[in-house]
């Protein structure tokens, strides 16, 4: 029998979906039989007292939880995060539970033994509540006590050869796609440039310093699978400066409804669409209407594509990303709290992606962002608060890059343009005598 | 880097003595707080020396999960308030 009547948690289950109290419910019993035999350093009951809260917490219309603290590991000020229990006496297997974050393998590609050690260690020193994986990316554990915090990263380190994640006013932990360990659409190689990042910043990583949080997230290309343009500070998005390849041969033969090439690549072929029709499908959904298709002939206008990928995911046999490939760098995308969310504005168009030169392109816009909104930047604002705050136009002179076209989002909408002395011809002052030459008075 | 900031003694002093002085209404700082006792350095500079002041356990980090502080080791609010040892 359970150990706390939750009648109000039970009644999430009955809904369509699967139920986190279920699961929840499912831990306790595995917890209660411990038929594993595992030694448990925190109560045995703790998932019970877990759910328990949550019941009282949904009867009171108010959180029992108070979070933030001093906990840590030796050394690091992030990835543990704080967690008590304002009801110790009702609920004392949840009187700490704290979180810890484990940053997730690259391109989150894990091998069964080591999800299978991890979760050891967990079940052992830990609630082993798991949440795979947090909204940064990380590996989430969810539920343990401050004496088992450096335990759990001594074996984290020591045996799994695996690092705590960001929390607090750090760098958090990198986060990318897949990248071309598997996808033809990679135009870098994501998963490199993460582990680069990661191990290069490690004092940002571990030691706060920020006035806040700073996120970094790595899409190859922009189809955007782990949507880096709204979710970082700074969004690295594969992309290339060269013509898309096109294969005619193959583009007919998605024209002429070869069963070898399915539009999509077959990925919505659970429903009959009809025939394929490249007009309708490709051609007249192009954003900027820079393709065209007559006599077997798919032509593209690469000077106005935008590299959206929608013609690229929809004939992947017969069109490929470009040879000149690396990446655009975004900033500033943020959830809300202050002035809303923001999606990431364009940086800089494009940069080369090179591992040979230690990725020195990216690093130095990197660390002059940095500087900036370290030095400007208010308690508890991010970098596109601050972009907001300062203008564009600053974040341009304080990185060293020239005005673009590719840097404006909405052309001729705001006719004013600020013009410093060194950038018009002559300053500020003007031969007057000259002047009337032309001018009279 | 300053005077003030390479002489680990007299830092370390001179961040004691600012958070001592201001223990009164506060006990957890903000990092861009450090900036007032070292006007003259850049910030990634006072980075590592008031870190290095957390592993001598001069300081301690406070972090609710999405900020991070700086407090004087034992001051305000401790483990032990939350029933911990």
């Amino acid at each position: 029998m359970a150990k706390h009547e939750t009648p109000l948690l039970d009644q999430l289950e009955s809904g369509p979906w699967p139920s986190f109290v279920s699961d929840l419910k499912q831990q306790a019993e595995v917890r209660a039989k411990n038929e594993a035999g595992v030694e448990f350093q925190m109560p045995q009951d703790t998932v019970e007292d877990l759910l328990g809260v949550l019941e009282l917490s949904y009867k009171h219309g108010r959180t029992h939880w108070k979070h933030g603290g001093i906990v840590g590991v030796f050394g690091y000020g992030g990835g543990v995060i704080g967690r008590y229990c304002d009801q110790p006496k009702l609920f004392p297997g949840v009187e700490h539970f704290h979180t810890m974050r484990i940053a997730q393998p690259c391109g989150k590609y894990y091998k069964t033994d080591f999800l299978r050690a991890l979760t050891k260690i967990w079940d052992m020193r830990g609630s082993g509540v798991t949440n795979m994986h947090g909204a940064t990316g990380d590996i989430i554990l969810l539920g343990t006590i401050t004496p088992q915090l450096e335990e759990i990263f001594y074996e984290l380190t020591h045996n799994l050869n695996q690092d705590l994640g960001g929390s607090g006013s750090n760098l958090r932990t990198p986060a990318d796609c897949l990248g071309s360990s598997r996808c033809q659409y990679a135009c870098y190689d994501s998963n490199a440039l993460c582990h680069f990042l990661t191990n290069n910043y490690q004092d940002e990583l571990h030691r706060p310093a920020f006035p806040y949080k700073f996120k970094f997230k790595m899409d190859a290309c922009p189809n955007g699978c782990v949507a880096s343009i709204a979710r970082s500070d700074m969004s690295f998005i594969g992309t290339w400066r060269d013509a898309i390849k096109i294969d005619q041969d193959a583009v007919n033969k998605y024209v002429e409804n070869d069963a070898a090439y399915p539009a999509n690549a077959g990925a919505h072929k659970g429903r009959d669409w009809g025939q394929f029709d490249i007009e309708k499908e490709v051609i007249a959904l192009c954003p900027t209407k820079c393709m065209k298709f007559e006599n077997k002939t798919l032509k593209i206008d690469n000077s106005n594509c935008t590299r959206c990928m929608h013609c690229i995911n929809t004939m992947p046999r017969a069109l490929r990303i470009g040879d000149d490939r690396g990446c655009s760098i975004l900033v500033g995308a943020k959830a809300p709290i202050v002035d809303g969310a923001q999606m990431g504005s364009l940086l800089v168009p494009f940069v080369e992606v090179n591992a040979d030169n230690d990725y020195e392109a990216i690093t130095e816009v990197i660390e002059n962002v940095w500087d900036w909104w370290m030095e400007e930047g208010k308690n508890r604002e991010r970098l596109g608060e601050l972009i907001m705050r300062q203008g564009f136009q600053k974040l341009l002179e304080v990185t060293g890059i020239k005005a673009q076209p590719q840097h404006v989002a909405y052309p001729r909408t705001n006719p004013y343009i600020f013009w410093k002395e060194d950038e018009v011809t002559g300053g500020w002052e003007r031969d007057v005598v000259e002047y009337r030459k032309h001018h009279l008075r | 880097m300053s005077e003030l900031l390479s002489n680990k003694e007299a830092a370390t002093q001179a961040v004691v003595d600012f958070m001592t002085k201001k223990s009164k209404n506060k006990s957890k700082f903000y990092f861009n707080d450090f900036q007032d006792i070292f006007p003259d350095d850049k910030l990634r500079e006072i980075k590592k020396v008031v870190n290095k002041m957390v592993t001598d356990g001069v300081l301690e980090y406070w972090s609710s999960g999405s900020t991070t502080m700086y407090g004087l080791k034992g001051a305000g609010k401790q483990h032990g308030s939350e029933g911990e040892a």
